[in-house]
Formats: C-alpha cells, sequence, structure tokens
C-alpha cells in the first residue's frame, strides 16, 4: 500500500531503505564513539592523576589520534561545505570558451574581468534578443538594498512592538490574538499571493517605482507575525525592572523605549538582520510582483533571469559574478552579526 | 532539573507525543461545544446591553445611534468623537461608492460576461463591453464583509461608551477627557497604539488573501475560468471531491495521494539527517582541543548566510546533465563514460534532494544543537557510569532523550517547515522528472507545496480552485501537527512562570 502510494518499485524502496538505515546507523554510531571518548577524556582529567603512566601515554596517543582524525574530517566536511562558493566566485574570473560552462578544472587557467565589466556597465547584452537582456546588475543591486533598508526598517519596528504587546501588556484579546497568528502562520506562505497582487493593482502600486513599494509592503506588512523569538527575549527581561519605573512614574510607551528596548540588543539585531536579508533571499513575490520588469526587481529576479534555458550559457559567468556580488555582502554582515543570530535563533526554538 | 528527571523516568518522548495527540482529538469534540455554548452566550449578552442602551439611554445616547460618536462629543470627548465620526463618514462613502456592487454579486460571483465591444460605423471590434469580474467580485466582497463587521463592532464600542458617559454623568464621575485619552494611548492602552499598524498589515497581506483563497477552494476557478474574460462561481465541496476521487492512474487523487506520501517520507528524511548530521558536526567541533573552532564554525555558517536561490540555483547547475561540473568532473577522470541523470531519475533525484537538503540545513541543525550538547549535565553521566551502565546505553538513554527532550520543539518545527520546504525542491529539480502516473504538472519529487505553486502560481494552465484545496489540506496536517506541539510545550503553559 506505501509502496503503491509512494510510486516506488519494491526493489527501489528496498535500497533507499538499506541506505537511509545505513547512513542513520552510520551517523548514530559515530555520535555514540565520540561522546564515549569524550566522556573518557572527562572521566580521565577529572580523577586528575593517571593510575599507570603507561596507560596514561597510550590514551595520550590515542586522543592525539583521535584529535587529528577529527580536524582532517572536520577540514574534508568544511571544504566540501565551501566549494562549491569558491567555484563559483573563481569561475566569475575565468577566462574561457562560453560554450562549455563547465570546464572541469577548479581553478582557472586564464583569468579575465570580463564578466565583471559586462556585469557593471549596465548596458544591453549585444547577443540576446529577449526582454531580459539587460543586464542592470548596479540598479538591481541598488533597488535591493533600498528594499531591504526600508523593509527592514518597518518589519521590525512591527515586530518589536507586536512582541512588545504580547509579553507585557495584558489586554482581553491578547491569547486569542496569539493563536490567531499562530495559525495564519501554518498557512502556505504563497497561498494568498494572487489575491495579494490583486489587492496591490487596486491601489495602483503596479507601475513603475511604485513596485518597489509594493515590494516593501509585502516584505514587511505581515511582520508583526514574526513575534514569538523577541517575544520570548522580553519575556526574560524581568517585571521588576518594568514595576519599578511605573513606581517612578513612567508610561508604559517610556518603559518600552527606555527601559526593553535599551535591554534587547541582541534580539533587535536579530531582528533587523532577519528582515534586511529577506528581500535579498526572495525570489517569488518578486517575480510576481515584478512580472519580468526586471528594472524595478530585485537581485534575485534579476539573477534568475539570467538562468533561464536559452540565456544559460551566455550568462553564466555573468551569474556567478552577480551571485558574488550579492552573497559577499550579505555573508559579511552576518558573520559580523553571528553571535546575535545564534543567539536569537537557539533562544527561540530550544525554549521548552 | 526536574524537566530532565521527569524525560528520564519515561525516556520515549514519541510515545509520550503520540499519547498527547489522542488527547488533543479526545478533547476535541468538548471544546467544540464549549466554544459555541460560550458563544451562544457572548450573543446573548450583546443583545441584552444593546435592549438597555435603548431603553435607558437619554436622547445623547439615542442620537449615537445615528451620528456615531455624538455621545462622546456631548462629554467632552473630542478627539473619539471625530474618530468615530471620521469612520461613519468613510463607512457611508465607503457603501456608497465601492462597496454595493461586490457585495451584491458575491452570492452569483458574477453573471454579465464581457462581450466585443463592436463600433458601429466600421463593423470592428474596439474593445470590450464591460462585465462582471469574479476575481474582484470575491476579493472585494471579503473586503467589504470584512469592512462592515469591524464597522459593526465600532459602532457598538461607540455606543457602549456613549451609555457609559451617561451613566458616569448621572453618577458625577469623572469622565476620560482628551488629554486623557492621549495620555493612555501611551500608557493604558499602549497595546492598541502599537498593535494598530502590525494589525492592519496583517489583515491585508494575511488575513484577507487568505480568507480570499480559502473561498476558491470552493469556486471552479481554473484555466477554464480565468478571468476577466470568463466568469467562475461557486460549486461547494465538489473540488474536495473531486482530489479525493481515485479512479484512473493519473488521476488527482492518485497524484494527491503519491505526493503526499513523498511529502510526508521527505519531512521525515530531511529532518532525521539534518538533525543528526547538524549533532555530529556539532559535537566534531566542539571536541576538547580542537583548534580555530570559530574559523570552522564560520565555513559551515556561510551557507546560512548566501541566499538558497543562489546556492541552490548554483547546485541544481552542478547536477545538470549535459553540462553539469560533477558530470565533467567524473568523465574527466574516467570514472563515468555517459552522463549520469543526478535530477532525471526518480530514485536518484529523490535522493539528491535529501543530500542537497542536507548540504544546507546541517550547518543551521549544527548553531542549534551546538549549545544545547555542551548543556547536557555531567551529573546524569555519572550517576549512569555508578549504575555500571555502558557508553552504548548512555547514549541512547542519556543524550538521545535529553536532546529530544529539549528540542522537540524545534524538531516539530523542523518537521512542518520541511513540510513545506518549497526552495530546495523548486530550486533544484522543479519537481521534475515527470511521470505518466501523476498529472500533470506534477513530478516525482514535488512537494504539496511545490505542486501548490504549479498549479496556482506558475503553471501554464493554472488550477487555483485544486492548489486551493491543497493549501487547505497542508495547513490541517501543519496545524495539528503544531497545535498539539505548541498546546504541550511548558513555554505556552507556564508563561507567566518566566517574568
Amino acid at each position: 500500500m506505501m509502496t503503491a502510494l509512494l510510486g516506488l518499485s519494491q526493489a527501489a524502496v528496498t535500497a533507499m531503505t538499506i541506505i537511509f538505515s545505513l547512513i542513520i546507523v552510520v551517523q548514530v554510531g559515530v555520535i555514540g564513539w565520540l561522546i564515549i571518548r569524550h566522556r573518557e577524556h572527562v572521566a580521565m582529567t577529572e580523577l586528575g592523576k593517571p593510575a599507570k603512566k603507561k596507560r596514561y601515554r597510550s590514551m595520550k596517543a590515542k586522543r592525539i589520534t583521535v584529535l587529528t582524525i577529527i580536524h582532517i574530517v572536520l577540514t574534508v566536511l568544511a571544504i566540501v561545505w565551501v566549494l562549491p562558493f569558491v567555484y563559483v566566485v573563481l569561475h566569475s574570473f575565468r577566462a574561457n570558451d562560453p560554450l562549455s560552462p563547465f570546464p572541469a578544472k577548479i581553478i582557472p587557467t586564464e583569468w579575465t574581468l570580463d564578466a565583471w565589466a559586462r556585469l557593471f556597465n549596465g548596458k544591453p547584452e549585444a547577443y540576446s534578443d529577449a526582454k531580459f537582456a539587460w543586464v542592470n546588475f548596479p540598479r538591481w543591486w541598488i533597488n535591493t538594498l533600498v528594499i531591504a533598508c526600508f523593509s527592514c526598517v518597518i518589519s521590525t519596528l512591527f515586530t518589536l512592538m507586536t512582541s512588545y504587546a504580547f509579553s507585557r501588556m495584558r489586554f482581553k484579546l491578547r491569547q486569542p490574538y496569539m493563536k490567531l497568528i499562530l495559525i495564519l502562520g501554518m498557512f502556505p506562505g504563497f497561498l494568498g499571493m494572487i489575491a495579494v497582487y490583486n489587492i496591490l493593482v487596486a491601489l495602483n502600486l503596479n507601475e513603475g517605482i511604485l513596485k518597489d513599494v509594493a515590494l516593501v509592503m509585502v516584505y514587511s506588512g505581515s511582520a508583526g507575525m514574526g513575534y514569538y523569538v523577541s517575544k520570548g527575549f522580553f519575556d526574560t527581561i524581568p517585571k521588576a525592572l518594568d514595576e519599578s519605573a511605573k513606581l517612578d512614574g513612567a508610561s508604559q510607551a517610556q518603559i518600552f523605549t527606555k527601559i526593553t528596548l535599551p535591554l534587547s540588543k541582541p534580539i533587535i539585531v536579530y531582528t533587523a538582520l532577519t528582515a534586511f536579508m529577506g528581500p535579498w533571499m526572495d525570489f517569488i513575490f518578486v517575480k510576481m510582483i515584478c512580472r519580468g520588469d526586471t528594472d524595478y526587481g530585485t537581485v534575485a529576479l534579476g539573477l534568475q533571469t539570467m538562468l533561464e534555458r536559452e540565456q544559460f550559457m551566455t550568462h553564466w559567468r555573468l551569474f556567478c559574478a552577480g551571485a558574488t556580488m550579492v552573497a559577499v555582502p550579505i555573508t559579511v554582515l552576518f558573520m559580523f552579526l553571528q553571535k546575535y543570530y545564534v543567539e536569537g535563533v537557539t533562544g527561540g526554538s530550544v525554549k521548552g | 532539573m526536574a524537566e530532565v528527571n521527569a524525560s528520564i523516568k519515561k525516556p520515549n518522548a514519541f510515545v509520550a507525543f503520540f499519547i498527547s495527540i489522542g488527547a488533543w482529538f479526545r478533547a476535541f469534540p468538548k471544546r467544540f461545544v464549549n466554544f459555541f455554548k460560550r458563544l451562544g452566550l457572548k450573543i446573548a449578552n450583546w443583545f441584552k446591553s444593546l435592549w438597555r442602551i435603548v431603553k435607558e439611554g437619554n436622547w445623547k445616547t439615542r442620537m449615537s445611534f445615528v451620528v456615531m460618536g455624538f455621545g462622546c462629543f456631548a462629554y467632552g470627548q473630542w478627539l473619539r468623537g471625530a474618530l468615530y465620526l471620521l469612520l461613519e463618514v468613510g463607512f457611508v462613502l465607503f457603501m456608497v461608492f465601492f462597496g454595493p456592487p461586490y457585495l451584491g454579486k458575491f452570492g452569483t460571483l458574477g453573471t454579465t460576461l464581457q462581450g466585443p465591444l463592436i463600433d458601429q460605423n466600421t463593423g470592428l471590434q474596439i474593445g470590450v463591453t464591460e462585465g462582471d469580474d469574479s476575481l474582484m467580485i470575491l476579493l472585494f466582497g471579503v473586503v467589504t464583509i470584512l469592512f462592515i463587521l469591524i464597522f459593526a463592532v465600532l459602532y457598538f464600542k461607540q455606543l457602549r461608551n456613549a451609555f457609559a458617559n451617561q451613566e458616569r454623568a448621572e453618577f458625577g464621575m469623572p469622565i476620560d477627557g482628551t488629554k486623557d485619552d492621549v495620555k493612555n494611548m501611551l500608557n493604558k492602552n499602549f497595546h492598541t497604539t502599537i498593535l494598530a499598524l502590525p494589525t492592519l498589515g496583517i489583515a491585508v497581506f494575511t488575513v484577507i488573501p487568505l480568507i480570499f483563497m480559502i473561498l476558491i477552494a470552493f469556486t471552479n476557478y481554473d484555466y477554464e475560468h480565468l478571468t476577466p474574460g470568463n466568469l467562475f462561481t461557486w460549486v461547494g465541496f465538489k473540488n474536495f471531491a473531486e482530489l479525493f476521487k481515485f479512479t484512473g492512474t493519473s488521476s488527482m487523487g492518485q497524484t494527491f495521494g503519491k505526493l503526499l506520501g513523498w511529502t510526508l517520507l521527505w519531512a521525515v528524511l530531511s529532518t532525521v539527517t539534518t538533525y543528526i548530521g547538524g549533532m555530529i558536526l556539532a559535537i566534531l567541533i566542539n571536541y576538547k582541543g580542537v583548534r580555530l573552532k570559530k574559523v570552522y564554525r564560520a565555513f559551515f555558517v556561510v551557507t546560512i548566510a548566501v541566499p538558497q536561490f543562489v546556492s541552490l540555483l548554483i547546485i541544481s547547475k552542478f547536477l545538470d546533465t549535459q553540462n553539469g561540473l560533477i558530470n565533467q568532473l567524473l568523465k574527466s577522470w574516467g570514472w563515468i563514460d555517459q552522463n549520469i541523470k543526478w535530477l532525471g531519475e526518480t530514485n536518484l533525484a529523490r535522493l539528491m534532494v535529501v543530500v542537497v537538503n542536507m548540504w544546507i540545513g546541517v550547518p543551521y541543525s549544527m548553531l542549534i544543537t551546538s549549545g544545547i550538547l555542551m548543556n547536557i549535565p555531567e551529573e546524569l553521566y555519572e550517576s549512569a557510569r555508578i549504575d555500571g551502565a555502558g557508553p552504548v546505553k548512555t547514549f541512547f538513554k542519556i543524550t538521545l532523550p535529553y536532546m529530544l527532550f529539549v528540542t522537540g520543539p524545534h524538531l516539530i518545527t523542523q518537521f512542518v517547515g520541511n513540510i513545506n520546504n518549497f526552495n530546495v525542491i523548486f530550486l533544484l529539480t522543479g519537481g521534475g522528472p515527470t511521470s505518466p502516473d501523476l498529472r500533470s504538472p506534477a513530478g516525482k519529487t514535488d512537494l504539496l507545496i511545490t505542486w501548490l505553486y504549479d498549479l496556482t502560481v506558475n503553471g501554464e494552465y493554472p488550477n487555483y480552485k485544486l492548489g486551493s484545496v491543497i493549501g487547505i489540506l497542508v495547513f490541517i496536517v501543519c496545524a495539528v501537527l503544531s497545535l498539539v506541539v505548541y498546546g504541550r510545550t511548558s513555554s505556552v503553559k507556564n508563561e507567566e512562570d518566566f517574568q
């Protein structure tokens, strides 16, 4: 029954089951082994004095072997993880025959800045005829930056305000409203896209630069629904602080701006960071609102059109350069603010 | 600590989870009945208080029935009164110029088809005559109904306000003036102030679109009834019936069943692999004595920062059958002669999406698990050792249950997130490979969510009605899972304990 439902042949199911149980067994085995090693080591150091010198030495040798293996494994994994990106960055500098987009060498033999020059001169490509031929990358990039900044500010405000209301204020509709948002959040995001589009058209936000206004609204409009993480953070700020401020005659607005917000730097940074990254990452809504008019679209739209089937060959290196231009600033920003991101993610997901 | 001990007493977190699902369903009828009981009581009370206002209100209060905010003006609440009056003017204008045409046709979703507009002199078509647009009728019908509901609530509120003012005046109690109102907006009613704009945003960009799409599930809106050239209309539960029709090999029912099966299998596989993979990675990186922990971490975290449409499009081009890097490399090394269809064969494609999803998801899960792993209390291991438990037993009896207990909510969120994991499937395979036993445009790696996308937004033959039915069913699956879990989570139950 199950196999028929999945449309798999019996043999395939067996093969897949075996493969995955093997993967899982290996994974569990590795974890178990590592933990045993770790605990043994802890036990040894806790005991302080080794029972026998010879045994201690062999333990030390063992430990060095284990550490070496771990380092090797980690290095290999790290290479696997970043290699695709390294390849893409290097490829954007590669001078090669445009008809074979994937030369089987990772480091280019000849270097060129050609793709980068084409990316930044913002002129129509000579050899393409489609309307997507405009590779106006600087414009897309600035569009995205502006949209991201605006929606970052609005989303952050909306999210923090909603979370504060839910965390600190007590009002009649609080519980029902929180539950409602939880339920709304469970519908697939783009289920209502057609309606959103028609609402934007009805608001006359489908012409020219107004498309960007529409994008900002779409990205930040429902930001209040993401209250969960920051509310959890606000909940941990002691209420005694509020109470003492209230005794001193502070209003709720003052408590919010003068006490809660200054204490919430990590969560503000987290919220702002995720909101800022949103427009760079979205490729669904921008496609719907801009409809192939890349001039007002974000980089996501432009890069996507570059890889459409008939343009893939000519635009692949351009895509690589563009992808680098998108990924590098975000990654750098992310690296700087990583601490806050980790705090937000772990705080929001493991409160048990 | 108490929580941890509890988890050790009943180590099987999964059994507990299924018991709680059962409990949730058992309690459901009771809750359902209670909800309607309470609703009935509320409505009765509402009528009672309305009757009281009619009977006991003085002329100022009664004037409020006609002129909204009159009862506020009369007692010096200028700001409130002005807002209410403005609302009434807005409502009247809305109902005169905008609402009724949509509302009137809401029952049929339009009857007049647009036709060719012929120029009398030349006999040529110069345009189209104005017809009904079912889409607009449905959408703005919803908007109008919502607006009327909100207006009704506020209308009643201002009546009560007027009546309260009257009573306070009779008893000689002070009435909040405009100054007090402004002050309250920043203090006692601060929640209204700060929730107003976010709520408006949620209403316009989430609530109205969702109501609209849910209603679409009960119409026949598809490529044969595209507006404005055609009309669509209500069909009741017909679409639900169509989705559960199992006759024929590529019927909707069969396709839906197969995709649902794969979606659930995918959700389990991707959740388990990324979770355990992330745990291994976390243990490796945080292993005592490993140098350059931060650098290693940074390498993995890069994948989170790079937009998924970039990283996944790159990978999908790497896995391309004809020109893909992987095939080129393998060929140049002489390992293969023929191109491997990485994303072109059902089972291989399914394996590849799971593997690539690990590449995307493991760093994220590493971030989450690493903090918790380091926090497992040492005493647990010590007592286990004293009791003579072996290392394997320790792992299965302590580490795993502890991790599952602490990250339980996260796991369910991940599971639900994977059911809706649009990016990986859409950008890698686009749902392909297609197969004759699936109704087009569904493919072998399509999840319900990507199928939904193809049916509604992307496809050549949009089938909005079925897309919307699928959306509702996806919602039901996710909602049941999450509600049970969130209900169980102590962070929701004992919310006040934290503060």
